[in-house]
């Protein structure tokens, strides 16, 4: 028994003394952030250690909000490299990072997202607009009657939102508001199609008109509140961050439709099917040339600092931007990323290559 | 038959209400076997709904080619040259042999849809062949391939979509190609050995579970290595020395409080002490043992306290009044008697621990890692992570491999309570 213990006691304080070696160095880049660049990252995180003497990084899914938290906390092994991103990094938080001493951010878009509002192949393809969705998905909507009044969500089959949608019921498969995907929904569809009813755009306005700044922000507000509040009443359903769910539940359930990521359309073509929206259908090419109104550029943003220090960082970014990966041929295009154009690609790379910081 | 005062006698009333009890004897039992029944169609339904789904991910599609390897279109000189091997174009020599095959694939759309049905990964296995044999240099010789994961998938379902076409990510032509292949004899189905070998990655027919579950072990070692001997140590104190006051009952309550607290909130725990102070890097095997050693201590002192309690005092009395020191008591009688039981609560914990994702996520073990740890210092998933990771992985092939990695998660499961209940069969002493 005495040797046992005397045994524990000395694992334990090598693996101790390991620990403290280990923090000193890394040998591999960390790379946090947005679940709808994860599939891209890793994707090229996985050839780049295939194919060169690096070892593989490490990627880690934690929405682009967390991810832009932990890559901004400091210069040091133990703190991020990269943090993909679903949407451009905020004022806001290039002043935390500045904060903590992280000055020198490069930006890197890599290429775009279209969000899908789909429904199961079975089932009739829907011609959709944005204020349709608007209408059927808010918590309050202005009263059919007229006037400038709210009323809750009265609408309980898309034939009465709109009388050339078919008699069906409202039943919309969601993700939860922390993802990344919901934030895109909300902002690229819902309140461009609250923007189409005039009145409503009318505050905005007037938001953005006033010189009090007070007053400025309540109409910034009230709008937001109209226009960015789903509604509640079961038409709406939060199904979980997993796209993988949505698409079988549509599946189950040809009636109800589902807000999702263009790569999940492409990898599924056979059992789902994206609806149009104002005209467009999701296709890879209505989306690379803007025409499918519903899309989002991706991005990772790279610490200047630790370039050199962590091995492998300059090669990985070379990987990322080169032309066999995110060019209009490359390998990620085949995992449902819409590519930038030949000469933003160009722009891009060479960004890349002398490191321009934010 | 009535007595006197015109009610039942004793065993009258017996008799009468005894077919009652009789049948409420039955129900009784009823509801226990109807409780079982319910557990194992459950078990039953689970089970069918896994291995239907996953045992296909344990063949996998081969197909064979006759690939030239030709030195110009490779750019390699000397086979013998590490650095030109690591740079070769292995891609072409696979095209060129598909192209050979099937030369009426000429359009850029056609190519690469053809290019297609090998999977990429197939460079990577040419390249070690000819790392092992520098002599295949300008020669042809058939090898046998990894296929793309949609071929995969349409070769396992070609037979079950008979009638209806099948409907998967993959075009008529492709499908006129895989099926000439087929009557070709070059496509096979073997049995899948990198699903064992290999660690996580995103085209599935190359992502195997052998780095999740070496990240399971390794950060299961650490969990055993602290939460035991910390664990039985403050079980002993507390049953044998600890004096009965005030304070040793709130210490007992704030153990039994520990063992309720749901899991994620020791992975929170974890952040900010191993993470935020220590400063410990994310991901580590290292610091998920030391997060889960928080979450089943409490589990493995109540367990350990129950059975030190369940030594019968008269042997401590026999020890101490043999003349044995307190320590030579606990150490020679009452830990070797209280053993099965210990271990048995501790085995739990530890399995417990192997399942958990919630704390993991806090701390970083959520992550695409691809080379396989080995250290508890190198970046690591955990079993129950893969499975979750696969599942929110957008290709089809993922689905099966996601039921094969809870096959192996189940495995892993039940020879480690086999090797619970082993234990205690050999330790357990009866007095």
């Amino acid at each position: 028994m005495k040797k046992l213990i005397s045994t524990i006691t000395m694992l334990a304080a090598t693996s101790a003394i390991g620990m403290q070696a280990h923090a000193q160095s890394r040998d591999y880049i960390n790379i946090v952030g947005s679940s709808t660049v994860y599939p891209f990252s890793t994707v090229v995180a996985e050839r780049f250690g295939k194919s060169t003497q690096f070892k593989t990084p490490k990627v880690e899914a934690t929405g682009s909000g967390g991810g832009i938290k932990l890559f901004c906390q400091g210069i040091g092994v133990q703190f991020p490299d990269i943090t993909n991103a679903s949407r451009a990094i905020k004022s806001s938080e290039v002043d935390m990072c500045k904060e903590n001493g992280v000055k020198g951010i490069v930006e890197v878009l890599i290429g775009y997202d279209g969000i899908v509002i789909g429904n199961s192949a079975n089932a009739k393809q829907l011609d959709l607009s944005r204020k349709d969705l608007f209408l059927a998905l808010a918590k309050e909507v202005p009263d059919p009657k007229g006037g400038e009044t709210l009323i809750e969500n009265p609408y309980k089959m898309w034939s009465e939102v709109n009388p050339s949608l078919p008699k069906r019921k409202i039943e919309v498969l969601g993700p939860p508001p922390t993802s990344g995907t919901r934030d895109a929904f909300v902002e690229l569809v819902m309140e461009e199609g609250c923007k189409e009813i005039d009145w409503i755009a009318n505050i905005e306005k007037q938001s953005k008109a006033e010189s009090d700044a007070t007053k400025s922000k309540q109409l910034k507000n009230k709008f937001k509140g109209i226009c960015h509040t789903v509604r509640e009443d079961g038409a709406f359903v939060e199904a979980g961050e997993n796209d993988n769910l949505i698409v079988q539940k549509l599946n189950a359930n040809p009636n109800a439709l589902g807000i999702f990521g263009f790569s999940f359309l492409d990898q599924n073509i056979d059992q789902i099917q994206g609806s149009a929206i104002d005209g467009q259908a999701p296709t890879f090419e209505s989306i690379a040339d803007g025409a499918y109104p519903v899309s989002r550029p991706l991005y990772f943003y790279v610490k200047k600092a630790h370039v050199g220090m962590i091995p492998g960082i300059r090669e990985y970014l070379a990987e990322f931007t080169s032309k066999k990966t995110a060019g209009e041929e490359g390998y990620l295009t085949d995992k449902g990323m819409i590519p930038l154009s030949e000469d933003k690609l160009d722009a891009v790379r060479e960004k890349v290559e002398s490191l321009t910081t934010l | 038959m009535t007595n006197s005062n015109g009610t039942l006698s004793t065993a009258e009333k017996v008799n009468k209400s005894l077919q009652k009890r009789y049948r409420a004897e039955k129900r009784f039992r009823a509801y226990g076997i109807s409780a079982i029944a319910f557990g194992l169609l459950c078990l039953v339904v689970l089970f069918t709904d896994i291995i239907s789904k996953g045992h296909s991910a344990f063949f996998q599609t081969y197909v064979k080619l006759d690939i030239t390897f030709d030195p110009t279109e490779m750019g390699v000189d000397d086979p013998t040259d590490a650095n030109q091997l690591a740079t070769a174009d292995y891609d072409s020599l696979i095209r060129n042999a598909l192209k050979e095959q099937f030369p009426e694939a000429s359009g850029r759309r056609d190519r690469r849809a053809l290019y297609a049905v090998v999977s990429n990964g197939a460079a990577f296995t040419l390249r070690e062949q000819l790392k092992e044999n520098p002599q295949l240099l300008n020669q042809t010789v058939p090898m046998w391939m990894l296929a793309d994961d949609d071929i995969d998938t349409y070769v396992k379902h070609r037979d079950d979509a008979q009638g209806d076409t099948f409907a998967g990510r993959i075009s008529e032509k492709q499908m006129g190609w895989v099926d000439t292949l087929i009557d070709n004899n070059q496509v096979e189905s073997r049995f899948n050995t990198t699903f064992f070998t290999s660690g996580d990655s995103r085209e599935p027919e190359q992502a195997g579970i052998l780095g999740a579950l070496v990240g399971s072990l390794l950060t299961l070692v650490v969990t055993i290595l602290l939460s035991f001997p910390i664990g039985v140590a403050a079980a002993v104190y507390l049953e044998e020395y600890a004096p009965q006051n005030k304070f040793t009952d709130f210490i007992e309550v704030n153990i039994n409080n520990l063992a309720a607290v749901p899991s994620i909130i020791f992975g929170l725990l974890g952040l900010a002490i191993f993470i935020g102070f220590f400063e410990m890097q994310r991901s580590l095997p290292l610091v998920g043992g030391l997060v889960l050693t928080l979450m089943t201590l409490p589990t493995i002192i109540i367990s350990s306290r129950a059975a030190i309690k369940a030594v019968p005092p008269s042997v401590r009395d026999a020890a101490l009044g043999l003349g044995a020191s307190k320590m030579q008591m606990v150490l020679h009688h009452v830990l070797p008697l209280a053993m099965p039981g210990m271990l048995t609560g501790a085995i739990i914990g530890f399995a417990q621990a192997l399942g958990e994702t919630a704390p993991l996520l806090m701390i970083g073990m959520v992550a695409f890692v691809v080379d396989i740890p080995g250290a508890i210092t190198d970046p690591a998933t955990a079993l129950p992570v893969q499975i979750f990771l696969w599942s929110d992985s957008p290709e089809r092939a993922f689905v099966e491999r996601t039921s094969a990695a809870i096959m192996v998660l189940l495995a892993f499961l039940i020879s480690m309570n086999t090797l619970a209940i082993w234990l205690r069969r050999r330790l357990e002493r009866r007095w």
